[in-house]
């Protein structure tokens, strides 16, 4: 398999007043095409801030990571943002929905991005509800759904640009075991049926046993890999 | 969906405060039309029909104080006057009070020859002259009620009585006269005035409202208006004379005053709107923030996540704004006549329209400015993190 994310001496620091904080170091990692990878590690260890640079979310400080064969680093703002919608599908802890929308708008909105007709706006969007066992909520906003019922509108929507890359942080963390369960079984699915490429944060040693390859940090720096 | 079902399902997201904050600006908009309507009935000329070569003697006091027909002669007597004639306010109610229009007694072939300007058939006027009840219409006011030559007019007179009490004044319509063209046409009613003087209570008799002087030097028109006026200057009727121009530059300064009231009272509006809406627009970025980074997330850019929030407020505006025009339209359908029976006219121009929509759009920027900057700065990891 073709390695997917490639990442080289990369280096995350912010600055706050006259403090830096080296928030990562050294970090060197490959990701194949179709690997499930769970990222562990104590909080401020900079799992999070590693998978933001894996999504193209904000730029290394130092280093380069390549997605796909491209290179994030020399991107501009805008071309990443074309790329994001593009290559990369992201679901969140808390779902990131927008209130206002019904689920299938909320699955539509990466499509806006998009020259598709609407009539295949909203048939994609129908397609990935399917997908995630939600086509009979489609007309359901947010606020009326439970919470793995708003996680799989979630992952419908990072799934209907169709990109080959999932980077989801704590996508479990917000949901009781059993539905918790149900989502890493659908993410294992569409890893194995359809080929996703995904990147998953998580605090929960039960949540990375869903995945191929776990990689622990600490510290801002890679410590351990263990593969399934 | 599309951008436009996304900025419009955003705009409702607290659907309370975006129908107050709609709602506040369609009664902007709203009054905004109504005073441009008001602004434009006074600006837009008034009753006075102006003349160069014309003077105006009024009761130096009051519009109110009669002065006796009898100085009439005198006034033909002054060196340059060509001649004279003379009106009454005569007002009145036709069925109903709502259906104001001015109503005037004068003697006929001297108002039409004073006032030549005025387009009238010579039968007609003939008609007019020879009609002791008889009464002439501008042709808008004619039309206005669906008049016909020959139709009895019903005045119910409110400041003045018949002689015998009664207060139902009847004329019968001889003749319809039109305006210059090019000239804005109004609504005049002109009723003889010699049946006027005869059946009018006692106290009212020989008594006229206002003289109109024709010159036959018009270079002179100052010195003649100071010969009138100390002729009268120690009687019982003093008056004070001044050229139609004067009177309509005493009226257009009124005008000009009634045009910056209103633009003061619009400025303040417009200022509390801006000040009121830009607040709720803040504020309902500040609760977004982290679904602006999710958009960004997605894919927008900085300048679509920027165009959508600035987008908001236009809408927001443009909206309160068309519907604003849409309900003064309504309204003049509604009470347009009343307005228009008070003011002499009111309308809305195309140009009214346009400064309003002009104006929508503008405040929609302004107050869509900052958040929409706001936004675009938004990086994605830090709104992330606000959550």
């Amino acid at each position: 398999m073709t390695e997917i994310v490639k990442c080289t001496d990369v280096e995350k620091r912010f600055v706050k007043g006259k403090e830096t904080v080296e928030v990562l170091t050294g970090i060197n990692l490959s990701i194949l095409e179709q690997n499930f990878v769970a990222l562990m590690g104590p909080s401020g260890s900079g799992k999070t801030t590693l998978l933001n640079l894996i999504g193209g979310l904000d730029h290394p400080s130092a280093g380069s990571i390549e997605v796909g064969g491209q290179n994030l680093n020399d991107m501009t703002d805008k071309a990443l943002a074309r790329w994001r919608s593009e290559h990369v599908g992201f679901i969140f802890q808390f779902y990131n929905l927008l209130p206002v929308l019904t689920a299938q708008r909320n699955v539509e909105l990466p499509l806006l991005l998009t020259n598709l007709s609407r009539k295949q706006r909203h048939e994609n969007a129908a397609v990935a509800l399917e997908i995630v066992g939600l086509a009979d909520r489609a007309r359901h906003k947010p606020g009326e759904l439970s919470g793995g019922q708003q996680q799989r509108v979630a992952i419908a929507r990072a799934l209907v640009a169709d990109p080959k890359l999932l980077v989801c942080d704590e996508p479990t963390g917000d949901l009781d075991r059993e539905t918790a369960d149900e989502i890493l079984g659908l993410l294992e699915v569409l890893n194995r049926d359809h080929g996703k490429t995904i990147v998953m944060v998580t605090h929960d040693p039960k949540a990375a046993m869903h995945a191929s390859k776990t990689l622990y940090m600490d510290k801002g720096k890679l410590v351990e890999e263990v593969t399934a | 969906m599309s951008m436009f079902g996304l900025m419009w399902a955003n705009l409702f997201r607290k659907r309370t405060r975006t129908v107050l904050t709609l709602l506040s600006v369609t009664i902007a908009f709203l009054l905004f039309m109504m005073l441009r309507g008001v602004a434009g009935a006074f600006t837009g000329g008034g009753f006075n029909m102006v003349g160069t070569d014309r003077l105006v003697v009024a009761p130096k006091y009051s519009i109110v104080d009669p002065l006796p027909v009898s100085q009439q002669q005198q006034i033909a007597n002054v060196a340059g006057v060509d001649a004279v004639t003379h009106s009454n306010w005569f007002g009145g109610q036709y069925v109903d009070p709502k259906n104001f229009f001015p109503k005037f007694p004068v003697v006929p072939r001297e108002h039409f020859d004073l006032y030549s300007e005025l387009k009238i058939d010579p039968e007609q006027l003939d008609a007019f002259a020879r009609t002791r009840t008889g009464a002439v219409a501008s042709r808008d006011l004619a039309e206005k009620f669906a008049w016909q030559i020959g139709d009895v007019i019903p005045i119910m007179g409110d400041i003045y009585a018949m002689d015998d009490g009664t207060r139902l004044w009847e004329f019968q319509l001889v003749g319809i006269f039109d305006y210059p063209d090019g000239e804005p046409t109004r609504n005049l009613f002109l009723l003889n005035y010699q049946y006027f003087t005869e059946a009018v209570e006692s106290w009212a008799k020989d008594t006229v409202g206002r003289w109109t002087v024709r010159l036959s030097e018009p270079d002179r028109a100052e010195e003649i208006a100071r010969n009138i006026d100390d002729l009268f200057e120690n009687s019982q009727n003093p008056t004070r004379t001044a050229t139609e121009d004067e009177y309509s530059r005493q009226f257009a300064k009124q005008l000009g005053d009634i045009g910056l009231i209103t633009t003061m009272i619009m400025g303040a509006v417009f200022f509390t709107i801006i000040l009121l809406t830009g607040n709720t627009m803040t504020q309902a970025l500040r609760e977004r923030i982290p679904e602006l980074a999710v958009l960004k997330t997605l894919g927008f850019t900085d300048t679509g996540v920027s165009l959508l929030v600035l987008g908001e407020a236009l809408l927001l505006c443009v909206a309160g704004g068309l519907t604003g025009i849409a309900l003064a339209f309504a309204m003049l359908f509604a009470v347009g006549d009343t307005l228009e029976a008070v003011l002499g006219r009111f309308e809305y121009t195309a140009a009214s329209v346009a400064a309003a929509v002009g104006l929508a759009f503008l405040i929609g920027l302004v107050i869509g400015g900052v958040p929409a900057m706001t936004a675009r700065r938004l990086t994605i990891v830090d709104a992330l993190r606000a959550r």
